[in-house]
Parts: C-alpha cells; sequence; structure tokens
C-alpha cells in the first residue's frame, strides 16, 4: 500500500513525471485573467475566488488521465489487479498520490495567487482552507473519471466532459466560502456542505472506480 | 402467472412492441396534438401575460419529462447491473437522446418565455441552471456510449456512471438553490391549497403531460427496437468472422 | 494445485472456447497451444482472475497466483531494483536477490528500466514471478524477445520453480526444454456457437 504510494510520487517527481505542470497552469491562468479583465483592484478582488477555484480545478483536471492511462498502457494495471491488494484500495491510493503531486501544491501556492488578483485579507484563510478540504474531493471525483476511461483511445477529452458536471458542487460550495468570507460573511454552511461532499466522495466513490476499473481491465 | 422479466428477452420484446408500438405511437399523436391545440387555441389569455403564457404547454411537459427520462434511465441501469438484461440497458442507451431533447425544449421555451416576461434569454436561476447541468450529464451519458466500441462493457460503463452521475445531479441542484434564490416562479403545479393555475390551463396542460409522456414511450421504443436490431447486426457480423 | 472445469470464456462479447478442463498438481507445469487468436490470452486472464468465465469454473485461490502478461508492467523512470522492490512489497515478501540472481539480472540493478534491451527488459519482468513467491504462475507469452541463451535460462527457472513444489501454466510456441511439461492444443475447444432459433434467452445478441 505504502509502497505503491511512494512509486506513484517518485514517478510524478522523476523526468517526465509531469509534477508541477498544473502548477504551472495555475500560475498562467493568475496571470492571464488579469490581462483579459483589466488591471482594476475592485473588479479582480471581486471575481478573484472564482476565478482562483476555477483555476485549482482546471489544474486538478489536467494531471487526471496520467492516474491510470500510463500503468494501463505497460500492464501495471493488469498486474495490480492481480495482485495481493484489493482495488479499492489501489484508487484509493492513486487518489492520494494525484493530490499529493496536484491538489497539494495547489493549496499551497494559491496564497501568492490570491495576492495577484487583488483577494482582500480577510479571504486568505478562507481560500487555503476551502482548497484544502475541497481538493480531495476534486482527486477523487477524477480517479473515478480516470477509471472509467481508462482503455479509451482519446480519452482525454471524454473524460473533462463526464468529470466537470460531477465537480460543479465542489466548484460552487468551495468558491462560496472564499466569496463569503472576502465579504466578511459567516462561511459555516458552505463550509461544512463542502466537507460533507469530500467526505462523502472519500468514503463512497472508490468503491465505484474499482468496479469500473476491473469492467474496464476485463 | 408470467414474469414480468418475461419482456427482457429480447426476442418476446420485439416480438410485443411490433403491436404495441404502432398503438402507443398513435396514440401519442393524438393526445399530444389534442392537448396542443386545445392549450394553444381554447384557452383564455392570462390578464399579465397575454399570450406568452401558452408556451406553458410545452414547456412544462419537456421540463417533467427531461427528469422524468434520467429517472427511468436510473431505474434501467440498475436493472441492468443487477439481472443483466440486455433489453434494459439498450432502453436506457436509447432513452437519452430523447431525455436530451426534452432538456434542449424546455430551455429553450423557457428562454422564449422569459425574455418577454423577465427582459432576458437566460438568468442564472437555480432551476434553469440545474436543466443546464442536467443537459451536461445527458452529454456526458451519450459520449460515453459513443466511446465505447464493445457493447456489454459499455453498458456496465454507463450504468454505473448513471447513478454516480444521478447522485451528483442532486447534489448539483442543491448547490445550484444554495448559490443563488432566483427569478423563475415556483413549481407551475402546485398541491399546496389556495391554486395558482386555473382549470381552464390546468385540463390541456394535463393533456399536454400524458401526450409528452406517450410520445417518449413511442420514442423509446422505437430506439430500444432500433439498438436491438443494432446489437443483432453486430452479432452477426461477429459470426460471420468467427466461421 | 489448479484445477479447470468445464470452462468457456468470452472475448469482447464472443465466446471463444468451451468445456476446457485440466488440472495441476504440485511440482507440473502445462504449456498451452493453439493458433493465434485462438483464446489462449483469454483463457489465462479467466484463470488469473481478471475476467469472469462464460462458464465452468475455475478452482484456485486468487492469492496463490502470479500473472504475467505480454506487458510487463515495468516503469522506465525506476532502476531494476526499484521496480523489483516495489512488487515485492505489494506482493508483502522480502529480499529481491535470488530473482535478480536467476534472471542474471545482477549487474544491471541499478540501471533505470528504460536503458535496458527488450530481451532484459524481458528478464526483468520475469524476475517479478520470482518477486511474488506464489506457487502457480500464469504466463503469457512468457519468451517473446528473449534470447536463446535467455529462453535456456528462462527454462531452468521454471524448473527450479516446479522443483520446489510450484506449477507453472503458460501459452507459448517456444520449446522451452521442459520436456516434462504436458501441452495442452486448445483447437478442439473452440465455442460453437448457439445454433440460430434455438431459444436461448439472450440468443438474439450471440
Amino acid at each position: 500500500m505504502i509502497a505503491l504510494l511512494i512509486r506513484d510520487l517518485r514517478l510524478a517527481l522523476r523526468a517526465g513525471g509531469g509534477f508541477g505542470l498544473g502548477l504551472a497552469f495555475f500560475l498562467i491562468l493568475a496571470v492571464l485573467v488579469p490581462l483579459g479583465v483589466g488591471p482594476e483592484p475592485a473588479t479582480l478582488a471581486l471575481i478573484a475566488p472564482g476565478i482562483l477555484w476555477v483555476g485549482a480545478l482546471l489544474a486538478c483536471l489536467l494531471s487526471l488521465d496520467r492516474i491510470f492511462a500510463l500503468d494501463f498502457e505497460d500492464g501495471s494495471l493488469d498486474l495490480l489487479a492481480t495482485a495481493p491488494v484489493p482495488l479499492e484500495a489501489v484508487v484509493t491510493i492513486k487518489a492520494l498520490a494525484h493530490w499529493l503531486t496536484t491538489g497539494l501544491p495547489l493549496v499551497l501556492i494559491s496564497p501568492v495567487l490570491g495576492l495577484l488578483l487583488f483577494l482582500p485579507a480577510d479571504a486568505y484563510l478562507w481560500l487555503i482552507l476551502s482548497l484544502l478540504l475541497g481538493t480531495p474531493a476534486l482527486s477523487v471525483i477524477g480517479t473515478f473519471g480516470a477509471a472509467l476511461t481508462v482503455g479509451l483511445k482519446r480519452g482525454g477529452l471524454l473524460m473533462s466532459l463526464l468529470v466537470l458536471p460531477l465537480y460543479i458542487p465542489t466548484l460552487v460550495f468551495g468558491a462560496e466560502v472564499v466569496s463569503r468570507g472576502a465579504q466578511g460573511l459567516a462561511v459555516n454552511t458552505p463550509l461544512a456542505l463542502l466537507a460533507g461532499i469530500t467526505a462523502g466522495a472519500v468514503a463512497l466513490l472508490p468503491f465505484a472506480s474499482a468496479l469500473v476499473l476491473r469492467i474496464n481491465l476485463r | 402467472m408470467a414474469s414480468f422479466w418475461e419482456y427482457a428477452n429480447p426476442l418476446k420484446f420485439m416480438r410485443v412492441t411490433d403491436w404495441l408500438l404502432p398503438i402507443v405511437a398513435v396514440a401519442a399523436v393524438v393526445v399530444t396534438a389534442t392537448g396542443l391545440i386545445w392549450g394553444f387555441f381554447f384557452t383564455p389569455d392570462d390578464f399579465r401575460q397575454g399570450a406568452t403564457v401558452k408556451i406553458v404547454f410545452l414547456h412544462v411537459p419537456a421540463a417533467m419529462m427531461a427528469i422524468n427520462v434520467w429517472v427511468m434511465m436510473l431505474v434501467a441501469s440498475l436493472i441492468w447491473l443487477i439481472r443483466r438484461h440486455h433489453v434494459s440497458a439498450l432502453a436506457a442507451k436509447a432513452a437519452a437522446p430523447i431525455g436530451l431533447t426534452m432538456t434542449l425544449i424546455g430551455l429553450i421555451t423557457g428562454a422564449v418565455w422569459g425574455q418577454p416576461m423577465w427582459g432576458t434569454w437566460w438568468a442564472w436561476d437555480p432551476r434553469l441552471t440545474s436543466f443546464l447541468i442536467l443537459f451536461l450529464f445527458y452529454l456526458g451519458y451519450i459520449a460515453l456510449w459513443a466511446a465505447i466500441d464493445d457493447p456489454d462493457t459499455g453498458a456496465d460503463l454507463t450504468a454505473v456512471l448513471c447513478l454516480v452521475g444521478s447522485v451528483f445531479a442532486v447534489l448539483s441542484r442543491y448547490a445550484a438553490l444554495f448559490w443563488n434564490q432566483g427569478l423563475h416562479q415556483g413549481a407551475s403545479l402546485s398541491v399546496q391549497p389556495g391554486t395558482r393555475m386555473d382549470w381552464a390551463y390546468k385540463a390541456p396542460l394535463y393533456t399536454c403531460m400524458l401526450g409528452f409522456g406517450l410520445v417518449f414511450l413511442a420514442l423509446l421504443l422505437a430506439g430500444t427496437r432500433t439498438e436491438i436490431r443494432a446489437r443483432r447486426m453486430k452479432a452477426l457480423v461477429a459470426r460471420e468472422r468467427m466461421a | 494445485m489448479l484445477s479447470v472445469q468445464g470452462l468457456a470464456c468470452a472475448r469482447g462479447g464472443l465466446p471463444l472456447l468451451e468445456g476446457v478442463s485440466f488440472a495441476l498438481q504440485a511440482g507440473q507445469a502445462l504449456v498451452l497451444r493453439g493458433p493465434n487468436g485462438c483464446g489462449k490470452t483469454t483463457l489465462l486472464r479467466t484463470v488469473a482472475g481478471l475476467q469472469p468465465a462464460l462458464a465452468g469454473e475455475v478452482s484456485a485461490s486468487t492469492d496463490s497466483i502470479a500473472y504475467a502478461a505480454h506487458a510487463d508492467g515495468i516503469k522506465g523512470t525506476l532502476s531494476v531494483r526499484e521496480n523489483l522492490e516495489f512488487w515485492a512489497a505489494i506482493y508483502g515478501t522480502r529480499g529481491i536477490g535470488a530473482a535478480l540472481e536467476q534472471m542474471n539480472l545482477r549487474a544491471l540493478a541499478d540501471r533505470a528500466a528504460q536503458n535496458l534491451s527488450a530481451g532484459q527488459k524481458r528478464r526483468l519482468g520475469l524476475a517479478r514471478l520470482i518477486v511474488t513467491g506464489r506457487p502457480l504462475w500464469v504466463l503469457d507469452e512468457p519468451t517473446v524477445s528473449l534470447d536463446a541463451a535467455s529462453v535456456a535460462l528462462f527454462g531452468a527457472v521454471v524448473r527450479a520453480h516446479l522443483a520446489q513444489g510450484g506449477m507453472a501454466l503458460m501459452a507459448t510456441h517456444i520449446d522451452l526444454g521442459l520436456p516434462e511439461a504436458a501441452i495442452l492444443d486448445l483447437t478442439p475447444y473452440k465455442a460453437r456457437l448457439p445454433e440460430p432459433g434455438a431459444g436461448g434467452f439472450d440468443e438474439a445478441f450471440l
């Protein structure tokens, strides 16, 4: 179990592993938005919570198809499926590895990008907290999408079409936490709902992911 | 007493729908035409909304069917996953484009209605947003079916997607409600006392709803028959190749 | 031990094989033969538990099987040692020294797997089997891209495995130098499609 996590992290960090691409994408988005919208601090501050959440979501999406595709191509997935580890655990570890290499760095860099977008000072805590609570759900839901499309040619684009609608509740509650935080309003309700979605997704979706992975391997 | 599941046999299904489909199709056309003509030409104009209100006879049944079709797909997917009846999976596949069209009709008639009423074609109102999201779910479901070659794998994967998607569709609905309390009037038909709609409207509206249900059933039967034939053809080609 | 009774399996919704029965005792090997596309890979995947059987049963506890497919599941950016240590950890076994020794990989242990030749990669893939410590090896074309010396090496490894009470079920066209291995030709087990109109429940699809 731990061995699989270590292997996936090692693969991500070595050459060609694609680590940091999501981060770079997130950064570029934060640079492009002011260039498109205009440098007005008031306007940027208004849209910053939404932009940061949408950016984090798209950055997550970018690296999803790597979760299973490489293991599927070189045959490791067949071997893992016949190994003495439950497939449910394999998909959970894969989601965790994805979160550690994509979600967590996004959380850590988000305050810097908040600075670029004039995010109000009150909102920083809520930005970090909401991303910390929400990105695991993005990884777990994305793992389901990746498992669903693993054997398909040109599965990447299809996966985006399947995964993005599933991201809607997380996005709505996550961005709501930050924008309420920015206005100095109470954030308890959306924060609790966000945490609830993440908890539910982490608890239940690995079973669905393992099921579709088994179907795709047979 | 013959078991209900007998109709899950593709041959029996084809035999029964052979005579059932024309009946349902005729009934669908008659009922829908009656409802629409009644609604459009033989109801009074609303004193505030004028003749615009009559789009309700398209809008409400389409919106209702958009949701009902998804529920039907969910049930059919569950039947496939549990009992593995091919007809069930193919019926879910055939239902999706119909549901997509119903959603689209609901959205377009809504826009046409909303323009004079609210002064805008589109608003990010929870109800409208939910329907747009439902539209995306239909698209994803259809795209997944289209992407998979093996019919059984396709049936399995889309069934799981339908299950998971249903949960997230409901979550999205509540998220949209939470996110923006909107412009849209409450449900047009309400069981609350103090009815909001007069029987002069209700009777043709119910007729239209029944008509849309029959239209869906007719299209569903026709679509499922096509899918069964397509599947049969695929099997025959494979059989040729093997022999 | 492995016992397969009346097994039928399908690929892409089409039945390929039916009525396949055989048994393997400790120390025995069985080689599957048959023309391309006759269902060797499908049969092996069914035995390994990757896909469900249409009919019949496979009686082997799944935790006695080590499966090796066409693809070796090697990660190019990891070294030979790291690749093997990963599988050792997954299977909960210790020590990869014996595997490196037997497949003659000791000198390559610290090289990144992407820099190995095709034959060396294959040897690494087979070394994984030794690492698993499982008694029943299910092997799909194990000798692809091996040179004559490596085939002999692999034959010796299989024989050593059998001598320790292991079992091997293989699909291969090459003579491994294992005269004791039984041979099963799959050609006679080709599935017959049900006659049209025979009245099977889902016959419209077969």
